[in-house]
């Protein structure tokens, strides 16, 4: 991720015109030069470190960190991965799959108010959204493990209402978790589903009125199927980290709600069963690019790709 | 001023109309009123347009009729039945967008279903192909909007409004986003696609041949108000407001003084001249001293040489020069400067009976006193004159 988000700002490699300068051959080899910090910077931290991580996933697992790892090839270790692990790494797509629902319901309705109905008021509303980006993700998070604490504002009123019993709790459950990962990523959600109903041609909502739709039908006729793209972005820029995410289930959660993340973590750094880790690492990628690419095949948006 | 089409339609009360009828309606925004008070009877079956310059109110109208937009008071009845306050969806009204408005995300012969499929209705297949097959495009049918030219498109968006059969079809400025040509061919074509369907269509429009092409009744609006309706030749012939006088083809408005009625006619002093003008075209109060416009056409105008005879019996006028000679094959147009300082149109089929007059050259100038009509000298007599500008 890093890698490609360092990468993009390169990436067009025609330079600037310059009208006083016409050297069309020179300025062909520029664009070249122009790719190579790109480029090297990809090597660098994405090419090498991949190889690596594939690489460590298929170690020795009776190595260690002291002794050292042969290359075996044990591909043994991925089983040994599901057969351990399957329950985190089942859980971690529930949790991301249920906070990128909520993101998505919640996301819409807000991305469809601004774009539609801020008028005036549009540019603040951005802004907001983005506004959480100027503290770290680690004090936000860290807030809301204030803010669901025990005998907190929000437990005891729940409590006052009798919606929740005398000794229920926020923190450390799926709740507080899925909840975290909600509030963190929404701004991933909101951002490209404001592109795309922005754009929407509002005489196209008028137009399916006037072709007897309903309000609610004409939004799923056409509102919808307009919006797709900014749907399929949106739901993959926030359920590819939310998987991933362990700050989320350390802060707010025990260890019952461990996510995938926390496990590779913990593998690498209590564990030192870098083999463990490292296949893990590779597995829940391949999970994910294999779900994206049915997804985005399903949704008819491969041009996104 | 007449606000009905055409009497013989006409009944006394609501019940039994068979068409629009529009009483009263207004539309007040923040800052200004788009349409006031507007009274409008349109029959069925008729090829109606709204004319006039933009922010006139025409397009509100419209979509006040479509129900796009809500009436400040007033009614609208289709029918007998009151639809002023329906949803769009419940209308038996469709809509041509002035862009098309066409789905992005659907192909032609989804875009076409569109309104049968949310009716549920049986005979999709069937419809969408006759319909398709009405407009010309059947080959196109899987191809999405933006793969077809603009003609095309238009086409589409008819048919999409078309085959839910409304009992008004609404076309908002159809031919805008096409090029001369092609809107002259379409201009045909949908007036064939309404005698064929035998549907009311009402045409908004800001293009004064466009509407005189395809309408059999113009309303020509200004301001929020219609100035006047009736038939594209009656409006031209005999135009009761300056404004009619002047978007409506070309006119040439002289100051007069009223003299008074006499008989048929209605006497006035033209710049020392006499004239007359008959008395159900002259739409001021004949009160003598009065002042008042007198309006002549420039193709009415003729035009000879000193001395000659000008077979136009009356509304003689001696002493003008031609100040500007424009030769455009069909015909040719004259400015003619007056002996009080005002230049004249004249235009003159180039039958090549006659010669051309030079410019400078002196002329007399006469006109047919059934051809002249008499406005309001309130009025501005330059209302209406710089539709160009205004359309573009």
């Amino acid at each position: 991720m890093t890698a490609s988000t360092a990468a993009a700002p390169i990436a067009p490699a025609t330079p600037p015109e310059q009208p006083d300068r016409p050297a069309p051959r020179k300025r062909a080899s520029v664009g070249y030069w122009l790719l190579l910090p790109g480029l090297l910077w990809l090597v660098v931290f994405f090419v090498v470190p991949l190889y690596s991580l594939v690489a460590t996933s298929l170690y020795d697992p009776e190595g260690s960190v002291l002794q050292g790892y042969d290359m075996t090839w044990a591909f043994g270790n991925y089983l040994d991965a599901v057969q351990n692990y399957w329950p985190p790494l089942a859980r971690s797509l529930l949790y991301g799959g249920i906070a990128t629902l909520i993101c998505l319901v919640l996301g819409y309705v807000l991305a469809y108010a601004i774009a539609f109905k801020a008028g005036r008021w549009k540019n603040l509303m951005l802004v907001l959204v983005i506004a959480p980006f100027f503290t770290s993700f680690l004090v936000r998070t860290l807030s809301w493990k204030l803010l669901l604490r025990d005998d907190g504002f929000i437990v005891n009123t729940l409590q006052f209402l009798h919606l929740m019993g005398e000794d229920g709790r926020l923190l450390a459950t799926p709740v507080a978790v899925i909840a975290g990962l909600t509030y963190n990523f929404l701004p991933f959600m909101v951002l490209p589903l404001y592109a795309s109903i922005d754009k929407i041609d509002h005489r196209l909502i008028e137009a399916a009125g006037d072709l007897y739709s309903r309000p609610i039908v004409g939004f799923f006729k056409v509102t919808w199927p307009l919006s797709l793209p900014g749907v399929v972005s949106g739901t993959l820029l926030t359920f590819i980290p939310a998987v991933g995410d362990y700050i989320n289930a350390e802060l707010l959660g025990s260890p019952k709600q461990r996510m995938i993340g926390n496990v590779i973590q913990n593998l690498f750094t209590d564990a030192n069963d870098y083999p463990a880790a490292g296949a893990l690492s590779v597995l829940l990628m391949l999970l994910i690019l294999a779900m994206v690419l049915v997804y985005v095949r399903r949704a008819g948006t491969e041009e996104l790709l | 001023m007449s606000q009905v089409a055409e009497a013989p339609h006409r009944s006394s009360d609501a019940e039994g109309y068979e068409g629009l009828r529009i009483r009263s309606l207004t539309k007040e925004f923040a800052s200004f009123t788009a349409v006031k008070s507007l009274d409008l009877d349109v029959p069925s079956g008729s090829f109606f347009a709204l004319l006039g310059p933009s922010g006139c109110g025409k397009t509100t109208t419209l979509r006040m009729v479509a129900g796009l937009e809500t009436p400040t008071s007033g009614s609208i009845e289709l029918s007998g039945k009151d639809i002023t306050w329906d949803k769009p969806y419940r209308r038996p009204v469709n809509t041509v967008f002035q862009n098309y408005a066409l789905f992005p995300h659907l192909d032609i012969y989804e875009n076409v279903a569109f309104g049968l499929r949310r009716r549920k209705s049986k005979e999709v297949d069937r419809s969408v192909r006759e319909m398709l097959a009405l407009v010309e495009l059947e080959s196109q049918t899987r191809k999405r909007p933006p793969q077809l030219s603009g003609g095309q498109q238009q086409r589409v968006a008819l048919a999409r409004a078309l085959i839910n059969s409304p009992e008004v079809l609404l076309l908002d400025e159809p031919l805008g986003a096409l090029d001369l040509k092609l809107r002259r061919s379409m201009q045909i074509e949908i007036k064939r696609i309404q005698m064929e369907v035998g549907l009311t269509f009402v045409h908004v429009t800001h293009d004064q041949e466009e509407a005189m092409t395809m309408a059999d009744t113009i309303a020509v609006m200004n301001r929020g108000v219609i100035e006047q309706m009736g038939a594209p030749a009656e409006l031209y012939d005999n135009p009761q407001t300056t404004f009619v006088a002047n978007f409506l083809g070309q006119s040439n408005l002289i100051e007069v003084e009223v003299r008074g009625p006499d008989g048929d006619l209605v006497t006035v002093d033209m710049q020392g001249t006499l004239a007359s003008i008959p008395a159900d075209r002259a739409h001021v109060a004949s009160t003598p001293g009065e002042k008042a416009w007198v309006g002549i056409r420039p193709e009415k105008v003729l035009i000879a040489e000193i001395g000659h005879d000008i077979d136009a019996p009356g509304n003689s006028i001696p002493g003008g020069v031609v100040s500007d000679v424009s030769f455009i094959g069909v015909s040719t147009q004259y400015l003619v400067r007056m002996p009080w300082g005002q230049e004249l149109q004249v235009f003159e089929q180039n039958t090549g009976r006659r010669r051309l007059f030079q410019q400078g050259e002196k002329v007399d100038i006469s006109w047919r006193p059934e051809f002249a009509f008499l406005l309001d000298h309130n009025q501005d007599a330059s209302a209406g004159v710089d539709r160009v500008d205004a359309a573009s």
